[in-house]
């Protein structure tokens, strides 16, 4: 028996009953045609060596464990961060489902989000009727503010043209003339979430600024960008610049429709960029991208109409939050306050008194091409190693910015980058070229689990453990949440190899 | 409770679908209505499903490469399965489904592991198959533990006119004989999730069973297989351990932990016996068809259907079976009883609104009668119109029925009806939660179970009690807006 209804297991323990063990064994020998136990465990031992990384590394055609997602996810996540905005994605409906089931399962939150749903009639005459159909009904039941259309790869491989097809909908009123159905093509098989990302924020700015006089004023947008921890960091990113009296437009302000209450009532829109904050944004005096990679059309469109534009790359630590705030200060005249002056004080100083268990660590990194810049230059800064840089959506240009990093720093020697690899790329180099920290998203558990290297978890998405996407990790007040991460990791280990009794545990130290 | 009377809740159907576009009303009220009295007589929930959904009302269902990679091939520890086109669908599907499994991970077995042609715009130009040739060879030469590949189709690949069907045979014979399945789960097929798996049912009629057919196998007359049992969170062990103690010899699990040796096993069996009817009926009754197998459809949620079902299996065997099946309920009603009598008290009266895929909208009902609690609404994702006959056996009269519900007709159900706890998938789980009502996933058991059998039973029961007496809910409402002082 193993259930008592005092102390339930459930599968965490269940199943290392004694029956249920004995039933594995059973089924894997008498049905399941097993390998032989020795060849598993030599194709394992094989799987660790320089000559499988080699061949590994070989691969031309085969993706295996990506850390990359596709464009309308991106489109999504950029047009909910807008006042009343309802995603609208013309295609097939899976698609649809995985997006919004991708997000909840980090942000832990619901995510509203419709399709054109498309089916095979539809692939052959295409999905014009879808999408005079769904416009009206999602206006009707959804009442939002305006609708943002994106594409899954079936609408983009029948060639759908969204121009015409919006058109002939206000044409059938399918919603007013006058309404806001600003619209991206998002073709899955080019670029990544990222460009999904921009293309959208393109898009929404470009469907209200065409055709509009600038007149050049003093306030400036940030865009944040594609970012598991826009909860965070947007709220971070706009004390930052309250402290400096800066006035300044959030371009697609997602950190309220993922951080919504429970207080009784379900909100399908809440914050966001007004409308009328995006159209005005057309005058700002720059537009300040914390993450290049995200909007690199987004910010050609925004110097195009004569802004200055500044392009960060996740800035994390002390020198990316020093350029942050003297470019801000140096568009808008405002000097940096004291207070942000002290909370860099603050930083350095945490980093100074805990630099030994850093100084010389070797870290592996995965994620996004601006985040890893960010993270790789915070390491940097803590006499920290990295050691692989990976990103499976980072092209030359990012090698070569993480690869100038590398190159500008002492700690930076041993560094190597990784454009367009993935986690089954990065299995081999933490076998052959071990490191003592992997910092990378929920799937790097995998990786943990497989080579034994600890993880820090930081990235997208975070699936397994709650409310990290609460915290910032920009500006010195982020930087200090991401080095108490990196240093609790770092404790552990010490304790979780210094913990046997009277073997190693003389080193199990009470002061640290 | 809110609406308590058949009427009233006729009448908030009526109000839910006023707000639709009049074309749209037309359509979505086919979808919706009370189980009442002429429902009854006629045996059925009558609504009409597996029907298009309607653009732009934010269905909550998938698609066919969901149905194929996601449910019934994708657990098949063995082989690995190809997310063939862009990156994305194999990304937001990759480990998220807990089909549990032993296996070395990345040597001999490969569920939680995303293997995808990643298409670019080349590909989609100049057309995948060389590409695919290639991706076959790398995971010979990389994985060569793996027993066979099967080819998941996203949506560009019947686009574009690949033939995956001529690279498989192409491949196979390349590598011996080696099983290489190519699957037309292209997202855009069918309506829902469900042609999705009618169609990885038919690649394995097609491309396994040939093989299986040559196959020697040492059969004995308890020999049964364990069809559409997904092992969410252990599910199909916490099964198949009753059937063995019953004195049957389980020699398939499809498809959750299952091998493709297994799946090769199952048509020298003497009784399918079938969990996911909506997912699996159609492999079940080719096998019927073909090999002369009968199959049996059980439901494993709670003590109640337990013991119907584990008689309704037994009676398909001699006397030896049929006694097993006695002891098997001898031995664990004591443990059962008593999960009922701590948690009983505790839900007693409770009720619960449904909105799930596969057979869980119907047979998780009687699990929830156990602990003495009551469905008032329920509804399929992709249910057929069998789906909705065999449901009418479980509900009771005034059960609110909504087929491939939308966003906004559960939103208002739920708000009106007030039920006690909502258990949906995670799309919905953070709505209810936002409104204050308690909910669990009843796809994923919310990253608990297992919740068949009876060791799954207690995990269920706890996981109820869990949801419906958290403190938290009490807190939602701010004080201040209850009346107190302090109100702004």
């Amino acid at each position: 028996m193993n259930q008592n209804a005092d102390q339930i297991l459930d599968h965490a323990n269940l199943f290392r009953e004694p029956e249920y063990l004995e039933m594995f064994e059973k089924k894997r020998k008498e049905f399941e045609n097993p390998c032989d136990s020795d060849e598993i465990e030599k194709i394992r031992e094989w799987t660790k060596t320089p000559e499988y990384r080699e061949l590994n590394f070989q691969r031309e055609a085969l993706t295996v464990n990506p850390a990359k997602a596709c464009q309308p996810l991106g489109a999504v996540f950029c047009a909910v961060g807008f006042e009343g905005t309802l995603p609208f994605v013309h295609g097939s409906q899976g698609c649809v489902a995985y997006y919004r089931s991708h997000l909840s399962r980090h942000f832990k939150e619901p995510c509203s989000c419709v399709s054109s749903s498309m089916t095979e009639d539809a692939a052959v005459f295409g999905g014009l009727n879808n999408m005079i159909d769904g416009l009206a009904n999602a206006y009707a039941l959804y009442k939002p503010k305006m609708i943002h259309v994106s594409t899954t790869c079936m609408a983009e491989v029948i060639g759908d043209d969204l121009n015409t097809f919006i058109k002939n909908a206000k044409a059938k009123g399918s919603v007013p003339e006058e309404y806001d159905v600003p619209f991206a093509h998002t073709p899955a098989f080019v670029g990544s979430h990222i460009v999904g990302y921009d293309n959208a924020l393109k898009s929404i700015l470009s469907h209200f600024w065409e055709g509009k006089e600038r007149q050049p004023g003093e306030k400036i947008n940030l865009i944040m960008g594609f970012d598991g921890y826009t909860v965070g960091n947007i709220r971070e990113l706009k004390r930052m610049l309250n402290l400096m009296s800066v006035s300044y437009t959030v371009l697609s302000d997602n950190s309220d429709i993922f951080d919504t209450p429970t207080d009784g009532q379900f909100r399908m829109y809440d914050g966001g960029t007004t409308l009328e904050e995006t159209k005005n944004a057309l005058h700002a005096k720059a537009t300040i991208s914390m993450q290049e990679f995200c909007t690199e059309k987004t910010l050609e469109y925004a110097a195009s109409k004569g802004q200055e534009t500044v392009a960060l790359n996740h800035p994390i630590g002390v020198a990316g939050t020093d350029e942050f705030l003297i470019e801000v200060s140096r568009i808008t005249g405002k000097p940096i306050p004291q207070e942000l002056e002290k909370e860099r004080g603050r930083l350095v100083d945490a980093i100074a008194d805990s630099s030994a268990y850093l100084h010389g660590k070797r870290f592996a990194l995965y994620g996004d091409p601006d985040l890893t810049l960010g993270l790789t230059a915070f390491l940097l800064e803590l006499g920290a190693e990295p050691v692989h840089s990976l990103a499976t959506n980072g092209g030359k240009e990012w090698e070569a910015k993480v690869q100038a990093l590398f190159d500008a720093s002492p700690f930076g020697k041993n560094g190597h980058v990784y454009p367009g690899k993935d986690l089954w790329h990065m299995r081999s180099l933490l076998f052959t070229e071990p490191v003592d920290f992997l910092i990378g998203n929920t799937y790097g558990k995998y990786l943990e689990r497989d080579t034994g290297t600890p993880l820090i978890r930081i990235g997208f998405p975070i699936f397994d453990r709650h409310h990290h996407h609460r915290y910032p990790i920009i500006g010195y007040q982020g930087a200090m949440n991401v080095l108490v991460r990196i240093l609790d990791k770092v404790f552990e280990e010490l304790d979780r190899k210094s913990n046997v009794p009277s073997k190693t545990d003389y080193s199990f130290d009470i002061i640290r | 409770m809110g609406l308590e009377t058949i009427e009233e809740r006729k009448q908030l159907v009526e109000e839910v679908l006023s707000v639709y576009p009049e074309k749209t009303k037309k359509k979505r009220a086919k979808h919706l209505g009370v189980f009442d009295e002429s429902q009854i007589q006629k045996g059925e929930c009558s609504v009409k499903s597996n029907i298009k959904s309607i653009p732009g009302v934010m269905t909550i269902r998938g698609c066919a490469y969901a149905g194929s990679k996601g449910v019934v091939w994708g657990p098949i520890k063995d082989m690995i399965h190809i997310s063939h086109g862009p990156v994305g669908c194999g990304q937001y599907s990759w480990a998220s489904r807990r089909n549990y499994y032993i296996g070395m991970t990345g040597v001999d077995t490969f569920v939680t592991m995303q293997f995808t042609s990643d298409f670019q715009e080349r590909d989609i130009v100049f057309g995948g198959d060389k590409k695919l040739e290639k991706i076959i060879d790398e995971i010979q030469q990389l994985f060569p533990l793996n027993k066979g590949i099967t080819i998941q189709s996203e949506c560009p690949i019947g686009l574009i006119g690949d033939d995956i069907e001529a690279v498989s045979k192409k491949k196979s014979k390349e590598y011996n004989g080696k099983t290489i399945v190519p699957v037309r789960c292209e997202g855009f097929r069918g309506v829902s999730q469900s042609l999705g798996h009618h169609i990885a049912n038919d690649t394995i009629r097609d491309w396994v069973f040939p093989q299986a057919d040559q196959r020697e196998f040492q059969g004995t007359p308890y020999d049964v297989a364990i069809i559409g049992d997904y092992n969410i969170g252990g599910d199909a062990w916490s099964s198949r351990i009753l059937l063995e103690e019953m004195g049957l010899r389980v020699v398939a699990q499809w498809s959750g932990d299952g091998t493709l040796s297994e799946l090769m096993n199952t048509p020298k069996v003497k009784l399918n016996i079938l969990h996911c009817y909506r997912s699996m009926n159609y492999i079940s009754r080719h096998m019927e068809e073909k090999y002369g197998i009968p199959w049996v459809e059980y439901n494993f949620f709670g003590p109640t259907k337990i013991e119907e079902s584990l008689r309704r299996i037994a009676s398909h065997f001699d006397d030896r079976i049929k006694e097993g099946a006695e002891k098997v309920i001898a031995k664990y009603r004591p443990m059962a009883d008593r999960v009922i009598e701590r948690y009983r008290p505790r839900l007693e009266g409770k009720t619960v609104m449904l909105f799930v895929g596969g057979l869980r909208p119907r047979h998780v009902i009687g699990a929830y009668e156990d602990l003495g609690m009551n469905v008032i609404g329920t509804g399929y994702e992709f249910g057929h119109n069998d789906d909705y006959q065999r449901t009418a056996h479980y509900v009771k009269e005034g059960t609110v029925i909504y087929d491939d519900v939308t966003g906004y007709e559960f939103e208002k159900f739920v708000e009106k009806m007030q039920p006690d706890l909502v258990g949906s998938g995670i799309k919905e789980k953070y709505v209810f939660q936002k409104m204050g009502v308690p909910f669990r996933q009843m796809h994923s058991w919310d990253y608990s179970g297992p919740y068949h059998g009876y060791d799954g039973f207690a995990v269920f029961a706890r996981d109820m009690d869990m949801a419906i007496n958290n403190p938290v809910w009490k807190m939602a409402k701010a004080p201040w807006r209850e009346g107190k002082t302090g109100m702004e």
